[in-house]
């Protein structure tokens, strides 16, 4: 990991509030793992945690909603704009343990991180991707251009089955499962992960400040105890988590 | 080139740059961004003496140029920062500074005689923690009552003895006479202000505990002043730190009159903040042809 101030190569409006950032980070970076994105301008105080979406050689992109006056700043920025980059942080997702076929689940906008490891997984791995409705999709092509199938489902019906894509997902198919989404949704992926005995593994998301492990304020309560999200994380085994 | 080397406590720092406890962990982190050995010194993170999971709820809270938290002393304890931590805190080249909290009288004697046996090269008596009640905030509002806990730590405490100050204490001046007169080498303020924050559609303070403490940019002019009024009322080294972000900040802090500056919210902001502070010390110095900071230091 490290801290650099870096130009904004692409800062695109991919939906209203949904944005897709990249810059030139020379790094190696795994699927799952996040960066702390900061505007250079002192507009707002912590920089913001943010997955990483997508790596393309040296181009590193992060797919991004706006939720307050942080991301609002960083969606500003424009073309050759600076940027402060810090990672990349996190455990990420080890694509060598994720064995067999997996399925990969990932809730609004818990579907930004999971485009990379589709990517790694390739032909291995089925998504399935939950929307509230056809109007809040976002990235579906690019998913379908990488997984073997791609499963759509909206609560209101209006693009692919009707309801919570959790439903849908046949778990007792996969030997795998990795999710990102909203709490609700990855507690009940857990559940079945649980009963059917596959592995599972979720990415987390919290407030944080350091993106280190320094700080402590991205607890995550655990069997084994309190871990921190930056640097225990954001990944976690299902099981482990109460 | 100009010379940052600070004495302090009987102890030499190589510059007065400390970074604070609570914003840099046992330094493990950090010392993967860049070298600790340039730094004057490190506070570990807030110790008690039994380990500590911390607070429930939301710990971290962001406000216009402020940050507030309420972590709760979430630690290891002595014995194990003792055996796990402090063998490679000592492997950096500087001041390891460390900090303890308590509950009661006893939590700090216990604390303090594990210490006096450790590589510990000074400590720093929190007596301003508001997150907790056992963070020692009760020992840090009234002075007699700082006065008293302070003495009593001062006759067997064996190293170097920094006694950290709260902004929420009834007099600052006062409160850093009685530490002085208590037998502490040093004094560092400001912990962070007691605050709070309510979440109007949930109807519900933020905060488990209500009050957090608050830290960053937004808290430097009210930390400033009290080391300023510190630093006039007593003879021992005054330690700055509240909302510090940039060298300018650290040089404003030296001129009110602190001899030691502490790094605390700014190491969120940038990892690495505090090199680049060491660094636009040296410029501003030399720019200005400053040969030493004993000549700006408390001219206000």
């Amino acid at each position: 990991m490290k801290v650099k101030i870096t130009t904004v190569a692409e800062n695109k409006q991919i939906l209203n509030n949904i944005f897709r950032l990249s810059a030139v980070f020379e790094s190696h970076i795994k699927p799952g793992q996040f960066f702390m994105l900061k505007t250079t301008d002192n507009s707002f105080l912590l920089p913001r945690p943010i997955s990483v979406n997508d790596v393309n050689g040296d181009i590193v992109s992060f797919l991004y909603r706006i939720e307050g006056e942080g991301t609002r700043r960083i969606s500003c920025l424009r073309q050759n704009d600076e940027i402060q980059l810090f990672g990349p942080l996190g455990n990420g997702f080890d694509t060598d343990e994720i064995k067999g076929r997996a399925a990969i689940i990932g809730g609004g906008i818990g579907a930004a991180p999971l485009l990379y490891l589709a990517k790694t997984l390739g032909k291995n791995a089925d998504v399935y991707l939950g929307y509230k409705d056809s109007a809040s999709m976002y990235i579906l092509d690019e998913f379908k251009s990488c997984a073997d199938e791609t499963f759509v489902a909206t609560e209101d019906g209006s693009f692919g089955e009707k309801g919570f894509v959790t439903d849908y997902v046949p778990y007792g198919s996969y030997d795998a499962v990795v999710a990102c989404g909203p709490e609700i949704m990855m507690k009940k992926i857990i559940d079945s992960c649980g009963k059917n005995n596959i592995k599972c593994y979720v990415s987390l998301e919290r407030r944080m400040a350091c993106g280190m492990g320094a700080c402590l304020g991205c607890t995550v309560e655990t069997k084994k105890g309190n871990k921190r999200a930056c640097k225990d994380g954001p990944v976690f085994m299902g099981e482990e988590l109460i | 080139m100009v010379n940052l080397e600070t004495n302090a406590m009987g102890l030499s720092f190589k510059n007065p740059i400390l970074t604070a406890s609570g914003t840099f962990g046992f330094g493990e982190e950090y010392s993967q961004i860049y070298d600790l050995s340039i730094l004057g010194g490190i506070c570990s993170k807030g110790l008690t003496l039994l380990p500590r999971e911390g607070n429930k709820g939301i710990r971290l809270w962001e406000t216009p140029m402020g940050l507030m938290n309420s972590i709760g002393l979430e630690n290891p304890g002595v014995d194990n920062f003792i055996c796990k931590e402090l063998p490679r805190m000592k492997e950096y080249d500087t001041v390891i500074i460390v900090n303890l909290g308590g509950h009661c009288e006893e939590d700090y004697f216990h604390g303090i005689y594990k210490l006096n046996d450790s590589y510990a090269d000074a400590i720093e008596l929190n007596i301003s923690c508001p997150n907790v009640k056992s963070g020692g905030m009760a020992f840090g509002i009234k002075s007699s009552v700082a006065y008293d806990i302070v003495s009593k730590v001062r006759r067997i405490c064996k190293k170097p003895l920094m006694v950290k100050l709260s902004p929420n204490a009834e007099n600052i001046p006062d409160m850093a006479v009685a530490c002085e007169a208590a037998g502490a080498d040093a004094i560092s303020l400001i912990n962070t202000i007691q605050a709070m924050a309510i979440d109007i559609k949930n109807k519900k303070a933020v905060f488990d505990n209500i009050y957090a403490g608050l830290s960053g940019p937004c808290v430097k002019p009210v930390a400033l002043r009290m080391v300023h009024e510190a630093a006039k009322a007593v003879k021992i080294p005054v330690c700055g730190l509240g909302g510090i972000m940039n060298a300018a900040d650290a040089i404003e802090f030296i001129m009110a009159g602190a001899t030691l500056i502490q790094i605390g919210t700014a190491n969120f902001i940038k990892p690495d903040a505090a090199k680049d502070i060491i660094n636009g010390i040296y410029e501003f110095l030399d720019n200005e042809n400053i040969k030493s900071l004993d000549e700006i230091r408390g001219i206000i």
